[in-house]
């Protein structure tokens, strides 16, 4: 008898193992969130810490490291490309590499995909990012090569909108765009789409591996009246930092025409705006 | 907000068999925090699926959000038999809006639509206001992804869980933490869930679980107008950062906690158009369901541990025959 039950329980214990009840494994994290609380430093913005450990080789394209640097791509191609009726937008990430370059800083390999927003049309490029390390701080260095994509065509659309404010008498401005429930006057498109281009020179020069930048909104934009062939206009352009969750506020003053795309002729980072405007009765 | 607050009241009038308003919390300038706890009526005690909107004042699209889940809910549990049974079975307490003051501050006019804090008065001597409610939670406040300058867009407050808004959730979840299965807190944008935790180097025991409900849910979201969303814990894929209300509600034991990035990524970014608006919150609904599908069917309906309760009660059965067999032989 006693041998037949020492049977059946060795056949139960091999198929369901001794009895087992789900514990919620919270336990064990208190001791890591001790660890931490005593180990860490008070850290500002992004953690310096972590930053030493990137990732280097190949990247996960769809972490923080890779969607970076590709962002930074994204902005080159719109100051080398971008127009009233172009603009570029970061779509993916396929691949990506990063190796370090003696002490002077990092170099990204990509491939990704760009979108064109007007003409939603896809093409893919392959990109070299550069970010400097050290002292002197300077802007990304970015190479990229994309099949198709570049070849749109916008000139007709380009040159009407030019003429018709040529020939204009008023000068156009307008504020908030888009407005405050993601409203753009059709108009008023161009003028916005100007803006993200403009604003991708900033974004540019600006750019680092801890940073993520998205031109947020525009503030106010006054054409300015000019004598030479190119249309000028003075932004007040409101930049998001992701990663500090940052509103980062620039005046630009914008040039174009067909023949010379866009320039920013000059660039002036605002100070922080707390409450930017008061209600009229607190003065 | 006066549209949310009108709206609540009428979704309970519309609804009262299902639908309870709880009022669990104040803000700073005294505004109260309610949240709508729908559910079948039931007499024994039910576990539940936590989800707030709002945290973050210009993420306009969150509340929006919040209240499509809500009219989901109520639109689908009389006809769809699984809704049915997850209503039966557990409770859902949404916020549309837990940070109120920031949320009606940024309604104010143009130049106050990007405000992201809450409305507290910086410390003494400080010329800005506003606590990130997402930096105040208690989990390693005040360590990573913040900035001590009251004026920073990130500062955590002067200590963990000083805002009465942070307050609201910790009470208010604290309390129920056996009964809440899973605690979904929405954002903008992005375009992405995370996963707990916002520390490079603390990784939750289920976090292979987590990631794999993410993915699914986001596999669910792409079908339904495209987008991707990326999944992953927030050091991956977006940035390092403490005190937030999922990183806190996963250490209390709750284990399933993820936050929701919802469009766009970054074209518009947090003015989001109206057009949109729709289809961000089908898409964010179908992920949301899928989370809160699989977190109800682990809890359930499991096969393989009804047979590990009986195969339990057979070993402890049999044991118990073989000792006292033993003893009186």
């Amino acid at each position: 008898m006693r041998l037949k039950i020492i049977i059946v329980l060795t056949i139960l214990t091999g198929i369901t193992g001794s009895p087992s009840i789900t514990i919620r494994p919270e336990v064990e994290l208190v001791d890591n969130k001790q660890r931490i609380s005593e180990q860490q430093n008070l850290v500002t913005e992004t953690d310096e810490v972590v930053e030493d450990v990137m990732a280097t080789g190949e990247l996960n394209p769809n972490h923080y490291p890779a969607q970076r640097a590709a962002k930074v791509v994204q902005h080159y191609i719109n100051t080398l490309y971008g127009s009233p009726f172009k603009v570029f937008h970061l779509h993916r990430v396929h691949s990506g590499n990063a190796e370090d370059v003696a002490d002077s800083g990092r170099k990204y390999q990509l491939e990704i995909s760009v979108q064109e927003m007007i003409s939603n049309t896809s093409g893919k490029c392959s990109a070299e990012v550069f970010f400097s390390r050290g002292d002197k701080q300077h802007s990304p260095q970015v190479q990229v090569m994309c099949e198709e994509l570049l070849k749109i065509n916008t000139t007709k659309e380009e040159d009407a909108f030019y003429q018709h404010l040529k020939k204009n008498t008023s000068l156009l401005s307008a504020e908030y765009l888009p407005d405050s429930h993601g409203h753009i006057e059709p108009d008023m498109k161009p003028l916005w789409h100007l803006a993200s281009v403009a604003s991708s020179f900033i974004m540019l020069n600006e750019s680092t591996q801890d940073t993520l930048f998205n031109m947020a909104q525009v503030a106010n934009v006054t054409q300015l009246a000019t004598e030479s062939d190119q249309l000028k206009f003075e932004y007040l352009i409101l930049l998001h930092e992701m990663v500090s969750q940052e509103i980062i506020r620039w005046k630009l003053l914008v040039s174009w025409c067909p023949p010379e795309g866009v320039k920013v002729l000059q660039m002036e980072k605002l100070p922080h705006c707390h409450e930017c405007e008061k209600p009229p009765n607190t003065n | 907000m006066g549209e949310i607050t009108n709206w609540m009241d009428q979704i309970v009038k519309e609804n009262p068999n299902v639908v309870t308003k709880v009022d669990y919390g104040k803000t700073y300038e005294n505004r109260t925090i309610s949240l709508l706890k729908i559910g079948s009526k039931s007499a024994s005690a039910k576990k539940a699926i936590w989800m707030d909107c709002g945290i973050h004042a210009r993420e306009w699209i969150s509340p929006a959000f919040c209240q499509y889940f809500i009219n989901q809910l109520l639109q689908t549990y009389k006809t769809d038999p699984k809704m049915e049974q997850m209503m039966k079975n557990m409770d859902f307490y949404v916020t549309p809006v837990l940070n109120v003051d920031g949320y009606i501050y940024s309604w104010t006019d143009n130049s106050t639509r990007l405000w992201r804090k809450n409305r507290t008065p910086g410390p003494e001597g400080c010329e800005c206001l506003g606590t990130d409610l997402n930096r105040n939670f208690d989990i390693n406040w005040g360590t990573l992804g913040i900035s001590f300058n009251c004026c920073s867009i990130v500062y955590p407050g002067k200590s963990a869980v000083s805002e009465a808004e942070a307050q609201a959730i910790t009470d208010f979840v604290g309390n129920r933490t056996d009964e809440i299965l899973c605690f979904l807190t929405i954002h903008s944008y992005g375009q992405m869930l995370l996963i707990p935790y916002g520390h490079p180097n603390v990784i939750a025991p289920n976090e292979n679980e987590l990631m794999e409900v993410g993915l699914a849910a986001a596999e669910a979201m792409k079908k339904v107008h495209g987008k991707q969303y990326t999944v992953g814990t927030s050091p991956d894929i977006l940035y390092s950062f403490s005190g937030s209300s999922k990183d806190w509600a996963r250490l209390q034991g709750i284990p399933f906690a993820f936050t929701f990035e919802l469009r766009d990524d970054g074209t518009y970014g947090f003015e989001l158009p109206e057009d949109q608006i729709q289809p961000a919150s089908e898409e964010a609904y179908s992920g949301a369901l899928h989370i809160i599908t699989h977190v109800h069917d682990k809890e359930f309906i499991k096969p393989t541990s009804t047979a590990a309760t009986v195969a339990a009660m057979l070993w402890t059965t049999m044991m118990a025959v073989f000792v006292t067999s033993t003893v009186i032989v």
